[in-house]
């Protein structure tokens, strides 16, 4: 399994092939449904958002609270496919890839390869297993969205497939 | 007549909520590693072999098996003979919710439909009752994925579209859904009834064990048709094109209108986590 740390170089995402298994370590930023759309609002009212977009990997997930001593609860993958209509923005905005899981829409593959960048799926239902990989965990926006808001997070050893690559190829 | 404290309904719904967070199903623990000993694909050993090894770590560590440890459904089937006593059922069920999921470190994931405003303790739970005859009463527990929950179907069918419109229903479902709900799913039926008991017998039916058949033979035989096809359809675990695209598929049955025909078809993930016990 090829080791990884992010942000990945654009080199490291082009020598990236749809099926490959990876362990990444480094900084994620979760977000999912609603801190998507909260970015969005951001976006539109040309506000500036509470943390850097451009070279950050966003994984969606919304993490369970972490019990005493644990970096974080169980923090596995949501289903990327909500997420269709907000990565292709994103993406264009200097996003250096994603984490989910399951499928993505054709808009989003287009997306990956018209930016060179690559979706990962993570393996869902492993909630235990990948919140065990995070070594560190902390809310930098949104925090009235409990669970959905946006958390830093330092991995290490994260397994995943690399779903969609840069040159448009997929898994599904 | 006996008479029960609804605190005890409370007391007991607390434990199961804590309990199934963090456990999966026997069953499903034994129809994922029998999938995974079967798999010719390597990616989808490697998803299957993960999920395993993710019961587990959730086990050894007591912390949730999946981060979403759902939306509460509880079904109470209470005898006629049961006197309640103490505060509101309802909000017994739903106090006992509110504190396994703050002590459990559950991920509290209920929120209003419109504005999204999350009610933080992950309650109200999804509460059925039925009467029934006795002086017990058989307290299920399941929280329910959303993930899964979200690529679930309903059909109102003819009747002419018969045995074989229910089965193309069931596959078309899961096709559908691909690798979204995180397969290898569970699959549970409801046919007949309305356009609202068909939902709740196909929810009632993610309750049985995985592996065990309606005992109707004719019924029986739709579960066993639909889940070959389901399997050839080669969507795999987690979408890696494996051998077992659902574990299971569990069909329950109610009378229905002479006009109608309706199928519910509701997806479980490889997350089965249920709980049942008897007060």
């Amino acid at each position: 399994m090829k080791k990884l740390t992010l942000p990945l170089t654009q080199e490291e995402i082009e020598s990236l092939h749809a099926g490959d298994s990876v362990l990444l370590s480094g900084v994620i930023l979760t977000a999912r449904d609603c801190a998507h759309k909260r970015i969005f609002e951001y976006l539109d009212e040309g506000k500036p958002l509470p943390f850097p977009l451009e070279g950050a990997t966003i994984y969606y997930a919304g993490p369970c609270p972490a019990k005493p001593g644990m970096a974080s609860g169980s923090c596995g993958p949501t289903t990327s496919a909500r997420m269709d209509s907000f990565a292709p923005r994103l993406l264009d905005l200097g996003l250096n890839g994603m984490i989910g899981k399951g499928e993505m829409c054709e808009e989003v593959r287009l997306s990956l390869k018209r930016n060179k960048k690559a979706y990962f799926a993570a393996i869902g239902g492993a909630g235990a297993l990948y919140g065990k990989s995070i070594q560190k965990s902390e809310c930098i926006a949104f925090p009235d969205l409990l669970s959905e808001a946006v958390h830093r997070l330092e991995i290490v050893d994260f397994p995943a497939v690399v779903a969609i690559d840069c040159y448009g190829k997929s898994v599904y | 007549m006996r008479i029960i404290d609804t605190s005890f309904i409370e007391e007991t719904v607390y434990k199961m909520a804590l309990h199934a967070g963090v456990h999966l199903t026997d069953s499903c623990k034994s129809a994922l590693q029998t999938a995974k000993e079967s798999e010719s694909s390597p990616a989808a050993a490697f998803a299957l072999d993960s999920v395993l090894q993710n019961a587990k770590t959730a086990e050894e560590n007591e912390m949730p098996v999946c981060q979403d440890t759902g939306l509460s459904v509880v079904l109470l089937e209470i005898g006629q003979e049961v006197f309640l006593e103490g505060k509101l059922l309802t909000d017994a069920v739903n106090d006992g919710v509110r504190r396994a999921y703050a002590d459990g470190y559950f991920r509290k994931s209920v929120c209003d439909p419109l504005t999204r405003k999350n009610t933080a303790d992950n309650t109200p739970a999804n509460l059925h009752t039925e009467i029934v005859a006795g002086d017990k009463i058989h307290v299920t527990f399941l929280p329910k994925g959303f993930g899964s929950e979200n690529m679930s179907k309903l059909y109102m069918l003819t009747p002419a579209k018969g045995v074989q419109g229910i089965i193309d229903s069931i596959v078309e479902t899961v096709k559908t859904a691909g690798s979204r709900p995180c397969p290898p799913v569970y699959v549970g039926v409801g046919i007949g009834g309305s356009f609202d008991s068909s939902a709740f017998l196909a929810k009632k039916a993610l309750t049985r064990e995985i592996g065990t058949h309606h005992e109707r033979d004719d019924v029986r035989a739709i579960e066993e048709e639909a889940l070959k096809r389901i399997n050839a359809l080669k969507i795999g675990a987690q979408g890696f094109h494996g051998d077992t695209t659902a574990l299971g598929v569990a069909c329950e049955i109610a009378p229905t209108h002479i006009a109608g025909l309706p199928v519910a078809v509701n997806i479980q993930c490889h997350c089965v986590r249920c709980e049942k016990e008897v007060i």
